[in-house]
């Protein structure tokens, strides 16, 4: 009998089933709503008061602009590149495919081309986000995307910066992750950023 | 019954605030994000635990489909020397010299470090207070702050002698030198070892939750990444964790929702840019089964590992996470350890409670703890009866239904119960009430006339 049958077995004799028996559906889901008005400035508190920063612009230039004044000279890398180059920039720009508006989060999709370690690696990530982008809560996602892995290896929901309070429970920020994070909203898409 | 002697932790004055600081603030930030309808979730949680453990062997089933669908393989084992011979064997079949690991309780129930390192292996953990743990040679003080014991000073003194630091006693510096010596690991290992919080039955997916990122960075920079998880954490659908998200991420840390959360889904699939190329997920029995048997007790495989029970227990908060005799601490390891190992093994256990109910009041999925504790007792009772603890019982049953022998004896032995013999041992951990100088029976006969 090998492990797995073995274990299965146990398990049904413990529960006194037998191989196919019928399984009852599993309580109905429960998934909130979140409140839908004012999305961008509940995203903007919810971040901010995470020590990430938020900055809302009208188009594709001013994203550009804003882009440009966070990166502040530094090297990075935008959407996708080997694993070696993302470890040795300072920020890594990426898109998202939803953000959460009562906690301040990202979403991101591996199908979408963006790279995992992108927002990983550096110690630095700014997002750029169209705001339509912006959904109530994390239970909108799994409403939207009942089956997240359906198209995609990975799914991340990133809520600020990477934190610690390992040391004296004493909150360190940018421990493995980025420790400084920049969304950029844009309010009127004219063009993909 | 051999109880372990607390004498030291309780009188540590630099251990006791150190814990009592830090169980206080992490119940401080749990009561202040959990939200009106929390009840609600609560029992959602514990009704999706039930329901999926009820039916283990059709989720677990329906899980391994998924998983092969997605790319991934799934390695079924009995027990740890069958999960920790599998990643040996794999590791040497792939060349693997370094492995990077995220935090996981359940690989430290199977000693995989120790198994690793025998064949050469280096394994490094990668979770801050792990990392600290693992450099100076300990174990998890605690589920979710392994390391609230070590003050900063403690952590520079094993940084200088071991990855030879500077003197550096802020945590800041002190993060940072880790983070520069662990970067280094993530890019030169060969393979990446996680636990799972979830495992995902209609997705073939694993759930990581954590602050710091070394889970995402022990899943996605190696080229293998390994999941090891108890059969136990599975749940149905991706969509129940809209409720077991918040529960975690509250009652752990106090958080809305912790910085990353990782929901993964096999290998890296054509067409993306990074992400491991293998990918294994270890289900892990080890005596899961056994307790899934006994089904006035099977709840007890419903944790979901967050420590809100020993943050608000007042035994954890004095003895502290190195005086329980298993991996688990605190209420849940109470209830775990004399299952698992079997209650003759640690007899005193289900008894160092004081049953004030808080565990089980906190509890994200309403395990209840207290009444577990109780048939526990009741079972060591059945196992191995103490003689003398059962004479004494019927003699004091025999002295309260007899009221003019009570009349005559309580006075006496309030006054004068000699402290020898099993006395003097009940005695030693318990303070006997002052008698008042006179008895509700003289008050009452006073009052009468």
């Amino acid at each position: 009998m090998t492990s797995r049958d073995e274990i299965l077995s146990k398990a049904r004799a413990a529960l006194s089933r037998n191989t196919g028996d019928p399984v009852p559906p599993p309580p109905a889901v429960l998934l909130r709503e979140g409140p839908t008005e004012h999305l961008v400035e509940q995203f903007t508190a919810a971040l901010e008061a995470l020590a990430g920063n938020v900055v809302v612009v009208k188009t594709c230039e001013e994203a550009q602009v804003a882009v440009d004044k966070a990166l502040n000279g530094r090297t990075f890398i935008r959407s996708t590149g080997t694993r070696d180059a993302i470890a040795q920039v300072e920020v890594g720009i990426t898109s998202a495919d939803y953000a959460l508006a009562d906690t301040g989060s990202l979403v991101m999709f591996t199908e979408s081309n963006e790279s995992r370690l992108l927002s990983l690696l550096p110690p630095c990530h700014i997002a750029v986000i169209e705001r339509s982008k912006i959904v109530a809560c994390l239970d909108d996602v799994f409403r939207l995307r009942p089956l997240p892995g359906a198209r995609s290896s990975a799914m991340v929901v990133i809520t600020g910066p990477s934190r610690t309070a390992d040391i004296e429970m004493r909150l360190v920020r940018g421990v493995h992750g980025p420790g400084e994070i920049h969304v950029i909203i844009i309010d009127d898409v004219t063009r993909s950023p | 019954m051999k109880t372990p002697d607390v004498t030291a932790a309780l009188g540590d004055k630099k251990l006791q605030l150190a814990i009592y600081s830090a169980t206080a603030r992490l119940g401080e930030r749990r009561r202040e994000t959990i939200t009106s309808d929390h009840e609600e979730l609560r029992q959602y949680a514990h009704d999706i635990k039930k329901h999926t453990l009820d039916h283990l062997d059709f989720y677990l089933e329906q899980l391994e489909r998924n998983v092969e669908a997605r790319g991934g393989k799934v390695i079924w084992a009995k027990d740890g020397a069958e999960a920790c011979a599998f990643i040996q064997n794999l590791a040497r079949k792939r060349g693997v010299k370094v492995i990077v690991k995220s935090k996981s309780m359940t690989t430290e129930e199977i000693h995989l470090n120790e198994h690793l390192e025998e064949v050469g292996i280096e394994a490094v953990e990668t979770d801050l207070g792990e990392y600290i743990l693992q450099l100076g040679g300990e174990k998890p003080f605690h589920i979710i702050a392994p390391a609230l014991h070590k003050t900063k000073e403690d952590v520079s003194d094993i940084f200088e002698k071991h990855l030879h630091s500077k003197r550096e006693t802020s945590p800041e510096g002190l993060t940072k030198i880790a983070r520069v010596a662990l970067r280094e690991k993530f890019l030169e290992a060969g393979m990446g070892i996680t636990g799972a919080n979830f495992l995902v039955a209609d997705s073939g997916a694993i759930v990581l939750v954590e602050n710091e990122g070394n889970a995402r960075l022990s899943s996605s920079a190696p080229k293998i990444h390994v999941a090891v998880s108890g059969i136990e954490k599975v749940i149905p659908r991706a969509q129940d964790l809209g409720v077991f998200l918040k529960l975690l991420a509250r009652s752990a840390t106090g958080q809305p929702l912790s910085v990353y959360t990782s929901f993964l889904a096999g290998a890296k699939r054509e067409g993306e840019p990074d992400g491991p190329e293998e990918f294994y997920l270890v289900l892990l029995d080890n005596g899961r089964t056994r307790l899934l048997a006994d089904e006035s007790k099977r709840q007890s495989l419903y944790c979901i590992r967050c420590g809100a029970c020993l943050n608000h227990c007042p035994v954890y908060r004095k003895i502290g996470g190195y005086n329980y005799p298993w991996v688990y601490s605190g209420p849940i390891g109470k209830i775990l350890t004399p299952q698992f190992m079997g209650i003759e093994h640690d007899p005193w256990l289900p008894f160092a409670s004081s049953l004030c109910g808080a565990c089980g009041e906190v509890c994200p999925v309403k395990i209840e703890i207290p009444r577990i504790l109780l048939e526990l007792r009741s079972d060591k009772v059945a196992n191995d009866p103490d003689r003398a603890e059962l004479w004494s019982f019927k003699v004091w049953a025999w002295v309260m239904r007899h009221p003019k022998f009570y009349a005559r004896l309580a006075p006496l032995a309030l006054s004068a119960a000699p402290p020898v013999g099993p006395v003097k041992k009940w005695l030693s951990q318990r303070d006997l009430p002052v008698p008042p100088a006179k008895s509700f029976r003289d008050l009452w006969k006073e009052r009468s006339k």
